[in-house]
């Protein structure tokens, strides 16, 4: 047993060794047993224990608790130790409540007292313990008890350094915790002063606090700029100055730096010139220093040395603003790169993902290529491989595209299974989005098919046939290529399925040569057909009737594979039920219909690929966020070419059997699906739900009966103002503010008066719209001469509606339905203007109205991360992109509701990437008919003062404002 | 800033635990058991930080004892491993060349020392004499007001506490 420190408990000590010499776990569990119950025994006796005993028995319930066991009593025992007035009881006491008491434990009232206590001792020992204990625990309720003591401790003068160094800290736990109870007081403003305090501890600890201060509002803390430069630079460039103890191994006071280095990451570069040159001259010592011989072969001191630089790189990265810094700090991690450290080479290959995506720094990151690719050959850690995939990822481009999708295919061969199917997903975009050649794009995925077909996710095959589909310059190449794919003896059952859509859809490109004529393509598809699964064989079967049509020649051969006992009596019912469909369509169809319902699929609507969608949702901090950046800046040719197809598809909406819609139970409804008439079926023809597709069909209500809608929203009966006789060219009372009602929402009453009832139910799909309305007469005569009409003014060039018909006759108690289509061409301000009249009773009516459309509903959610919000904030930064307003609150600030509204305003509530929680940052994506615009909102309430600010930044000019004025007023 | 810090030997057993986030206590065990088997499969000459779910994990080695911290992503690797040390030659210098007994057997000391170098999950003292100082100030006290324990105290123990 080795020598007791401190204060001996002996009891203690020997009931640890007994414990160590028990031989097996049923030993020692025995032996627990029999202490508890001593232990219980002695808390339940008559005997009053001293404090010396409470405090032994407690820290063997805590060893106990340690070694894994649970603990059900002795908590007041511990509690009780609070009050003591031994140190040492106190203590022991402070640490099983640390350790053992959970937030919402009962005597969390007692403790929270004794901490008060403490707190007011004159005795900093007591107070150190009592801050200690709060920041282990920092439950809501110690932030209630104890918001006022703590700030207070923490800027009196009367407190010492040490205890201000765990005031600082503990404010900084509550304020993690409970953000939205700490007072921001007279403290706040004399908080970032604590940079220039004499006692290093106490700088380092604060430092911490003001970093969070900061995070929520960089605006008031703007001062600590100045300071932390000054600090810092009294650190790191003067070469006298001692700082004793907080050397460490010849490394002056890395923490503290690394600290300063970090709050400077919160702020833009400092605009003050002498600030500026002041933090540069800082940066570039860091950078000297690191070429320096060290000055001492400890591993401590070059890794705190480097911790030290590296986050000097993060700051010069995140400032992106000095291209000489930015080289040199590339130069650095390019050295690091070949290091014998294995973490310093992670790191500088993690660091360099980074400065890849600066316009500033990517061409020397690519210096270093040829050093990334051996590093993925020859690494023995797979966590370094990892990053040099990342990082050959970040430095891809236009022009070394080839060979780095061409190395990470190789090294695809042989990679670690964990990281394949990220590989493949990476490799898919690299190809994707750097293809010139798209044969070259057709052989990349083909190639991934080939050698790790098992970690191509759907994502993976669907969009090679969606670029296939969309562009018909590939479309010979890749039949050819699947063709001569499909020969190899095995092959992947993915490849199966891409080669079956291919030959289904273009086999008749290749259809000429007779080694691959139509029989050949079918025969070969089928000889894999029994190998396959119950998906892939549908397909296959769709493939074949898309044969029948393609070559009518192989009909008989392709009828007698249907009607094998294998399809039509499968056990399958989705395979039976195809089979018979299809065979009665080639038997039943003219040649005309076939055509028709087998023609070949329209293109697909450009979107984001839903790759890179799934390479975000796998692995967020993976996906540099600047090669997204400078795809917006350079809008590729596939992308505009793809969207031009996809408008031509529109004018002439073809009907067609997608041959991937697998559990659909009949024909009827696949050809329903493929067939984007007006936006009205799903224009995702793969089904692919990328997150905003899945979540915007959410916003319309479903098909609840128009009565139900009435019923649920009677809170809405405007003032029923008799109906203008004759001509009124404004808008009937009460219109404007029914209108605003629908910013938020789709469905409701638009307008009621003692004759009609007019109610709306609306659904939108990225840049098209439908919107019902409903006319209810509520009187108990006919009113005749009904007609509608919708001037839309100049809004004609940016908004293209299409007005169904509507009845001329309304029946007493009836209701009658018009639909209007709406497709929005570019961003529009005004809602057009619908004016109704009638007869009612012989007097002319006229009601006029705003249609409820607005160009927030043609947004869709986005989700990202938060360094991606944040990239994307900051590159939207010019004025005419941003809108800003500050205003009273006109409804509760509740959170629940707002986050309503913003849903309802169609952008999404993205969680976690504000700082301060009480804050929301939305994003989403508006589409327009002529481009789409991405859409960045952030809304700060400001509870006490009821006020709100709030931000939205958009891509395109103008449409900030708009969304801004549409939003504030619904707040 | 650290999420947790956790401290274990060779054959996995838990010898320090230090939670800077609240979680459930079957969620701690299970997150130790997996970090545990995850660091204990790693070979020596490899990487000291791992990606973990959305944290980074930093460990080293001391003898038969892994230091294990998890910290968040925009927190410096290099100088967590530095934490780490720092605490290793605090527990050095207090104990007189640490070992893994003397952290269990004064397990207690482990913890008092841990709070004085981090709290809440930031640095709070990096100079060694501080903390010394601080630890040596609590020893004092411990001394001071301990004296009067006597036979009573050793009554307790011959009774089989």
């Amino acid at each position: 047993m080795p020598a007791v420190k401190g204060d001996g408990m002996r009891g203690l000590a020997v009931f640890i060794s007994d414990i160590r010499n028990c031989k097996s776990k049923e030993a020692e569990i025995k032996r627990i047993n029999k202490e508890l119950a001593n232990i219980r025994s002695k808390f339940k006796g008559d005997k009053t224990l001293d404090g010396y005993q409470k405090k032994k028995y407690v820290c063997k319930l805590l060893f106990i608790f340690l070694l894994g066991h649970d603990i059900d009593f002795g908590h007041m025992e511990a509690v009780n130790l609070l009050s003591s007035n031994k140190y040492t009881e106190k203590q022991i006491g402070y640490l099983f409540i640390s350790v053992l008491i959970g937030a919402t434990n009962d005597l969390m009232k007692l403790v929270i007292q004794a901490i008060r206590n403490d707190l007011a001792s004159r005795n900093p020992v007591h107070i150190t313990l009592a801050l200690q204990c709060v920041a282990n625990i920092g439950s809501r309720e110690m932030a209630e008890g104890l918001s006022v003591d703590i700030p207070k401790l923490l800027v009196s003068g009367d407190t010492i350094d040490s205890v201000k160094q765990s005031a600082a800290l503990t404010l900084l736990r509550l304020l993690r915790s409970s953000p939205d109870i700490i007072p921001m007081g007279e403290w706040t403003s004399r908080i970032i002063h604590l940079l220039n305090d004499q006692h290093m501890g106490v700088v380092t600890a604060a430092a911490s606090l003001i970093e969070n201060l900061v995070k929520k509002n960089p605006e008031e803390y703007k001062g600590c700029v100045s300071l932390a430069v000054s600090r810092l630079s009294r650190i790191v460039t003067s070469s006298y100055t001692d700082l004793q103890d907080y050397t460490y191994y010849f490394v002056p006071a890395p923490w503290l730096s690394v600290k300063l280095l970090r709050l400077l990451q919160n702020y833009p570069p400092p605009e003050d010139p002498a600030v500026k040159t002041r933090l540069t001259e800082c940066l570039e010592t860091i950078l000297n220093k690191a070429q320096e011989p060290p000055k001492s072969k400890k591993v401590q001191h070059s890794n705190a040395k480097n911790a030290v630089l590296f986050e000097a790189i993060n700051l010069i990265i995140h400032m992106d603003s000095d291209p000489n810094l930015l080289v040199r700090a590339c130069n650095q991690l390019g050295q690091f790169l070949q290091h014998r450290e294995t973490n310093l080479r992670y790191l500088a290959l993690e660091s360099m993902c980074l400065l890849a995506t600066s316009e500033f720094s990517h061409e020397a990151v690519k210096k270093h290529q040829e050093t990334v690719i051996t590093a993925l050959k020859t690494e023995r850690d797979v966590s370094v491989r990892q990053r040099a995939v990342d990082l050959l990822y970040a430095m891809c481009d236009r022009t070394n595209a080839e060979e780095i999708v061409g190395e990470m295919l190789e090294y695809l061969e042989s990679a670690d299974y964990s990281i394949r199917e990220e590989m493949v997903l990476k490799v898919a975009i690299l190809a994707e989005k750097y293809a010139v050649d798209y044969t070259w794009y057709v052989d990349v995925i083909l190639n991934l098919i080939r050698i790790a077909g098992d970690y191509v996710s759907e994502e993976v095959w669907y969009r090679v046939i969606q670029i296939v589909i969309n562009r018909d310059d590939v479309q010979g190449y890749a039949a050819k290529t699947v063709f001569e794919a499909l020969q190899a003896p095995a092959c992947h059952e993915n490849m199966v399925k891409v080669g079956g859509y291919i030959l289904g859809e273009f086999g008749n490109l290749i259809a000429g040569d007779p080694r691959s004529s139509p029989l050949v393509q079918f025969q070969l598809l089928h000889s894999k057909y029994h190998l396959c699964s119950p998906s892939t064989r549908g397909l296959l079967l769709s493939t074949y009737i898309k044969f029948v049509n393609l070559f009518p020649e192989i009909k008989n051969t392709i009828q007698d594979v249907l009607k094998s006992d294998n399809n039509m009596r499968n056990s399958d019912v989705e395979l039976q039920q195809r089979s018979i469909e299809y065979l009665q369509l080639s038997s039943i169809a003219t040649a005309d219909v076939l055509a028709t319902v087998l023609e070949e699929m329209p293109p697909f609507p450009e979107r984001e690929s839903s790759i890179l969608a799934k390479l975000k949702k796998k692995k967020p901090s993976s996906v540099p966020e600047g090669t997204e950046m400078k795809e917006h800046a350079t809008p590729k040719l596939p992308a505009a070419q793809m969207s031009n197809n996809v408008t031509t598809s529109e004018s002439t909406p073809p009907t067609t059997i997608n041959l991937m819609s697998q559990g659909e139970s009949s024909t009827d409804d696949m050809i329903d699906r493929g067939s984007p008439v007006g936006g009205s079926a799903s224009v995702d023809l793969l089904g692919l739900g990328t997150p905003t597709q899945t979540t915007a069909p959410s916003s319309g209500s479903g098909d609840g009966l128009l009565v139900d809608m009435f019923d649920t929203l009677t809170t809405n009966t405007s003032s029923s103002l008799p109906s203008t006789n004759g001509v009124d060219m404004g808008l009937t009372g009460g219109a404007d503010e029914a209108f605003k009602k629908f910013i938020c929402k789709n469905n409701g009453v638009l307008f009621e008066n003692d004759l009609v009832q007019i109610g709306v139910k609306s659904e939108y799909r990225e840049d098209l719209g439908r919107i019902w309305v409903f006319y209810g007469n509520k009187t108990t005569f006919q009113l005749n001469a009904f007609c509608v009409d919708v001037n839309q003014g100049a809004l004609s060039e940016s908004l293209s509606i299409q007005q169904k018909p509507v009845g001329s006759e309304v029946e007493a108690g009836a209701q009658v339905k018009q639909q209007f289509n709406m497709a929005c061409v570019q961003d529009f301000e005004d809602a057009p203007i619908m004016s109704i009249q009638f007869m009612y009773c012989g007097a002319q009516q006229k009601i006029a109205l705003k249609l409820p459309v607005v160009l927030n509903k043609y947004i869709t959610p986005a989700e990202m991360d938060s360094s991606t919000f944040f990239t994307r904030w900051k590159a939207l930064s010019s004025p005419s992109q941003e809108s800003q307003q500050i205003f009273k609150a006109t409804s509760p600030m509740d959170t629940e509701q707002i986050k309503a509204k913003l849903i309802g305003f169609s952008v999404s509530v993205l969680e976690g990437i504000d700082p301060n929680p009480e804050n929301f940052v939305s994003a989403g994506v508006l589409h327009t008919r002529n481009q789409q615009v991405g859409i960045l909102v952030r809304l700060e309430p400001n509870k006490q003062a009821q006020m709100y600010r709030l931000t939205v930044r958009a891509s395109r000019d103008k449409v900030a404002k708009i969304l801004c004025d549409l939003l504030q007023p619904q707040l | 800033m650290m999420q947790f810090m956790l401290l274990f030997s060779r054959q996995g057993k838990l010898r320090l635990q230090k939670w800077y986030v609240a979680h459930q206590d079957k969620m701690k065990k299970k997150i130790t058991r997996e970090l545990v088997t995850l660091v204990l499969a790693r070979k020596p000459k490899m990487c000291s930080f791992l990606e973990w779910k959305d944290l980074k994990v930093v460990y080293k080695r001391y003898a038969s004892l892994y230091f294990c911290c998890a910290i968040e992503p925009e927190d410096n690797e290099l100088l967590t491993l530095e934490i780490i040390h720092r605490y290793v030659e605090l527990l050095d210098k207090y104990f007189g060349s640490v070992c893994e007994l003397d952290i269990i057997f004064n397990f207690e000391k482990a913890y008092f020392m841990l709070d004085e170098l981090l709290l809440g999950g930031e640095v709070q003292e990096t100079s060694k004499k501080n903390v010394l100082k601080a630890i040596a100030a609590q020893d004092l006290l411990q001394e001071e007001c301990d004296e009067p324990k006597g036979f009573l105290e050793e009554l307790g123990l011959t009774t089989g506490s």
